[in-house]
C-alpha cells in the first residue's frame, strides 16, 4: 500500500498546483504511514523532476515515450493505472486541473476506485476515509466517503497550499506499455496566452461586471490585474454579451474559483455569481449601489463609481509598490 | 448520425441550498428542478449537428420517475426520443455505468454530456463512460465540429485551448461556447408529450463512494467599508491586515 501522485507538466515544467498536489499526497502518505511516489509523463528535465523531492516525493517514475509527449487522457490513464498496480499504490492523487478532470474518472474506472474530485481538505482519519469536496457550485461541501479499496482524489487548486518537506528523491524510468487504441485523440494545436495569469489557479483575481458599461472599458481592469499579478474574470452577463471570453466567466454556470483575493468591480452579486466565488479567502467589492447583495459577503467594500475608484486604486497601488 | 446526450436533473440555479436529517440529505422542499444548464448546451449542439434529417438525438437520464418533467423538457428542446434508467443516481460511477450499459450496443457516433452537473460538480460522467466503453473522451470542450466520421474539438486548458481531432466514436463534455442553449418552442412542447420516453432498469455495480454529510460555507464577518475618497487605505488593509498583497 502506498500513495501515487500524478504530476502534470506543461512544456516540461510543473506549476504550483502540482506542488500542492504533491504536498497533499505526502500528507496522506504520512497519515497512512507509507511512502509517496510521483509519476511524470512527457519530457521533463531531471532537475525539474528533482524539485518534487522538496515536497516529499521519495521516488518519481519518469515516463518519456514519444507517443506520450502530449496529453492523451486515455493513454495517460492506462499508464498511471499500470504504475499504481506495479507500485502497489491504492491512493492516487492528482490536481483537479482541466486535464486532471479528464483523467481522474478514467483512472477511477480502471482501478474500480471511488473518486473525490474538487477535494479541499485531507481525508478523515476515523477509518472512513471521508473527504470534503465542493458541491452545489460552491454553495455547499459534500463530505464524501470513498468506500472502495482503491481511491482517487483530485485536489482543487489553491485549497491545500504548498508545504515543503524535503526528501531524498530517486528517479526511475518507467517503461509504459502503450496500446494503439488508447491514442484515439490527436492534438493539432495548443494555444496558450503566456502573458496572462491562468484563472483557475490564480491566487489573485480582478473581476468586473455589467457596471463597466462596455468591453472598451476593460483597460483599467487589465491594468489593475497586471499591477497585482492577478488573473482577470467576469460575470455571466458580460461573457453572454461577448464583452469578454467565456473562459473568464466565474459563477455557478462558469467556473468556480477560490483565490486568496477576489476583487469584484461593478458586479451586483447574484446568487449564481456568489456560488462560484464564495470560497475566495478575501473578497473586495467595489459598487456604486450600497444595496448591492455582494457587500453582504464581502470582507472589504468601497461604495463608489468604478470609473472613479479603479483609477485611484491603480495610482495607490503604483505608489504602494514604489 | 446518432447522438446520445446525457442529461442530469438539478436544482434551479437560484436555489438556496439547505440540508435536512442532521445535514445528511439535500432538502428538496420547494426546489424547482431543471435540465442541467451545461447539458442543455450539449443537447443544443447535438440538435444543430443532426438538423435537416442528418441524424437523431436520444437523451438519457439516470433517475426516478420524478425526473420525467425534466426529460420531457429535453424532448421539447428538440431531442427525438428519451431513455430513463430507473434508479436513484447514486454517484457518477453508478450513472456512467448505466449510460455505458445502455449505449454499448446502440452504435451512437458520439455521446455528449455537460461539463459538470451544477449539484455535484463532478465532471466525471463523460470520461467514465468513455472508459467503460473503451473509447476516447474529451473533457470540458468549447467547440465541436463533426464531418460524419471525425470530430475537431477545442478543449479548455489553463490559460488557453487545445485543438484535438478524434476519429470514430467518442464522448465529450460540453462547456459554454459549444452552442447557444435552445429554448423550447410551443410546437416543441406540444410534440414532446408524444415522443417516446423508454424506461429501462438499472444494472448492479459495486458502491465506491457515498456522501456522509453536507456542510455549508462558514458565514463571513461583516464588510469593512472604505470611503471612496480614501482608496489608498484599502491597499494598506489588503497588505497589512488581510496579507493578500
Amino acid at each position: 500500500m502506498s500513495v501515487l501522485v500524478y504530476v502534470e507538466q506543461a512544456e516540461g515544467k510543473f506549476k504550483k498546483s502540482v506542488f500542492e498536489a504533491v504536498s497533499y499526497a505526502k500528507a496522506i502518505a504520512d497519515q497512512q504511514s507509507t511512502n509517496l511516489t510521483a509519476i511524470s509523463i512527457g519530457d521533463v528535465a531531471e532537475s525539474e523532476l528533482k524539485e518534487l523531492g522538496k515536497y516529499g516525493a521519495a521516488k518519481v517514475l519518469n515516463v518519456s515515450a514519444d507517443q506520450l509527449k502530449t496529453f492523451v487522457n486515455q493513454a495517460y490513464a492506462s499508464v498511471i493505472a499500470a504504475a499504481a498496480e506495479k507500485d502497489g499504490a491504492d491512493i492516487i492523487v492528482l490536481s483537479n486541473s482541466f486535464s486532471g478532470k479528464g483523467l481522474a474518472p478514467r483512472i477511477a474506472v480502471k482501478l474500480k476506485a471511488g473518486l473525490a474530485d474538487g477535494a479541499v481538505e485531507l481525508p478523515s482519519t476515523d477509518g472512513k476515509f471521508s473527504i470534503k469536496k465542493t458541491a452545489f457550485s460552491g454553495k455547499a461541501f459534500a463530505i464524501t466517503e470513498l468506500t472502495s479499496t482503491n481511491k482517487v482524489i483530485a485536489l482543487n487548486p489553491n485549497a491545500f497550499g504548498v508545504k515543503e518537506n524535503a526528501t531524498e528523491i530517486t528517479i526511475e524510468n518507467f517503461a509504459a506499455d502503450i496500446k494503439q487504441s488508447d491514442l484515439g485523440t490527436v492534438i493539432k494545436e495548443i494555444v496558450r496566452a503566456t502573458d496572462k495569469v491562468s484563472l483557475p489557479d490564480a491566487e489573485l483575481v480582478v473581476s468586473a461586471g455589467r457596471g463597466l458599461k462596455g468591453p472598451e472599458n476593460w483597460g483599467m481592469i487589465e491594468e489593475l490585474a497586471g499591477l497585482l499579478g492577478a488573473a482577470t474574470a467576469c460575470s455571466k452577463p458580460v461573457s453572454d454579451a461577448d464583452w469578454r471570453p467565456h473562459s473568464e466567466h466565474v459563477g455557478q454556470t462558469g467556473i468556480a474559483i477560490s483565490p486568496n483575493l477576489y476583487i469584484a468591480i461593478g458586479i451586483s452579486g447574484a446568487i449564481q455569481h456568489l456560488a462560484g466565488v464564495s470560497s475566495s479567502k478575501v473578497i473586495v467589492v467595489i459598487n456604486k449601489d450600497p444595496e448591492a447583495p455582494f457587500f453582504k459577503v464581502a470582507d472589504y467594500g468601497i461604495v463608489g463609481d468604478a470609473f472613479e475608484v479603479v483609477p485611484k486604486l491603480i495610482e495607490a497601488l503604483k505608489a504602494h509598490k514604489g | 448520425m446518432k447522438i446520445l446526450v446525457c442529461i442530469s436533473n438539478v436544482p434551479d440555479t437560484t436555489t438556496k441550498i439547505t440540508f435536512t436529517n442532521d445535514n445528511t440529505e439535500f432538502n428538496t422542499a420547494g426546489v424547482q428542478y431543471i435540465v442541467n444548464p451545461y447539458d442543455e448546451i450539449a443537447l443544443s449542439r447535438a440538435i444543430e449537428l443532426t438538423e435537416g434529417g442528418k441524424g437523431t438525438v436520444t437523451v438519457i437520464n439516470v433517475g426516478e420517475a420524478a425526473n420525467d418533467p425534466t426529460v420531457r423538457k429535453a424532448l421539447a428542446i428538440g431531442a427525438d426520443d428519451a431513455v430513463r434508467v430507473n434508479a436513484a443516481p447514486r454517484d457518477a460511477y453508478f450513472v456512467a455505468k448505466q449510460i455505458a450499459e445502455y449505449a454499448k450496443d446502440k452504435d451512437f457516433d458520439m455521446i455528449l454530456t455537460g461539463r459538470e452537473s451544477i449539484d455535484y460538480n463532478g465532471n466525471q460522467v463523460a470520461a467514465m463512460v468513455g472508459e467503460f466503453l473503451d473509447i476516447p473522451s474529451v473533457s470540458i470542450i468549447k467547440k465541436l465540429d463533426y464531418d460524419g466520421s471525425s470530430a475537431t474539438i477545442e478543449r479548455e486548458i489553463e490559460g488557453g485551448k487545445e485543438v484535438v481531432t478524434v476519429s470514430g466514436k467518442f464522448v465529450a463534455s460540453c462547456a459554454e461556447g459549444v452552442a447557444e442553449p435552445k429554448i423550447p418552442t410551443m410546437r416543441g412542447i406540444m410534440s414532446a408529450r408524444t415522443k417516446p420516453l423508454n424506461v429501462v432498469e438499472a444494472v448492479a455495480i459495486e458502491e465506491v463512494t457515498k456522501v456522509a454529510k453536507y456542510e455549508t460555507p462558514a458565514p463571513r464577518g461583516s464588510v469593512k467599508l472604505v470611503p471612496a475618497d480614501q482608496v489608498e487605505s484599502l491597499i494598506g488593509l489588503l497588505h497589512s491586515e488581510a496579507k493578500v498583497i
